[in-house]
């Protein structure tokens, strides 16, 4: 299940969705606002999405994850709007039987949204500026960039 | 041949605008798209190696054929998580 919200992330919610009796492992991966960014303080967070095509690619990164693994529940979250220092932006949660593919899964599902879901970040700074966090070479290398 | 063109982050800022129907010529293709943007902003010419263009709402190479209808979004670098 993948979602797009503009709210809080109810974190205990989503680890009760992922568990099931049949799991022996449930993995959860919490990505949250950090209060400095290259040594300026951070006061938060504004997210945007190109939203339809966001969904679209995190149910195709569920899809390949299932593929990949052998998977009994995902639950991929990401909120859009102001997140203050130390809120979640995003949480990716697996469930399956054993360990490592809980932990592959996870780890692959989080990369794989950080290089390819169309998600913007502004950091808003303590002294009142904001910027967009982008790096010009930051897409280089992934599927479909232009050469 | 008209394609709606969609904006975000950087591109929306550098641009000035969000989302707008636009006349192309036959035959374009998604890079004609940054050549366009490049030709009302010379500044775009220093994202031209880090965006990605998606046409309807998939990721295309930069000599995607463009067709009348699509919706084409550029896509400076991501950075969601």
């Amino acid at each position: 299940m993948v979602e797009i919200t503009h709210s809080t992330i109810d974190v205990q919610s989503i680890v009760g969705t992922v568990t099931n009796s049949e799991s022996g492992a449930i993995d959860v991966f919490i990505g949250t606002t950090r209060n400095n960014s290259d040594g300026r303080g951070v006061l938060s967070l504004m997210y945007e999405a190109y939203e339809p095509m966001a969904l679209k690619i995190m149910a195709e990164l569920e899809d390949e994850a299932r593929s990949r693994w052998n998977l009994h529940r995902v639950v991929v979250v990401h909120r859009l709007g102001v997140v203050e220092a130390a809120e979640a932006s995003v949480v990716v949660a697996v469930s399956s039987a054993h360990r490592k593919e809980a932990f592959d899964a996870c780890r692959f599902l989080i990369d794989r949204l950080k290089r390819d879901v169309p998600i913007w970040k502004k950091e808003r700074f303590v002294d009142g500026s904001e910027k967009w966090s982008v790096s010009k070479a930051t897409n280089q290398e992934s599927t479909g960039a232009l050469k | 041949m008209k394609i709606t063109l969609r904006l975000f982050s950087v591109a929306r800022d550098l641009a000035g605008f969000r989302e707008q129907t636009m006349e192309i010529p036959a035959g374009s293709r998604a890079a004609n798209i940054l050549e366009i943007l490049q030709d009302r902003n010379p500044k775009f010419a220093e994202w031209q190696h880090a965006v990605r263009i998606a046409v309807n709402q998939e990721y295309v190479s930069n000599d995607h054929p463009l067709h009348d209808g699509d919706d084409v979004a550029v896509i400076p670098p991501v950075s969601g998580g």
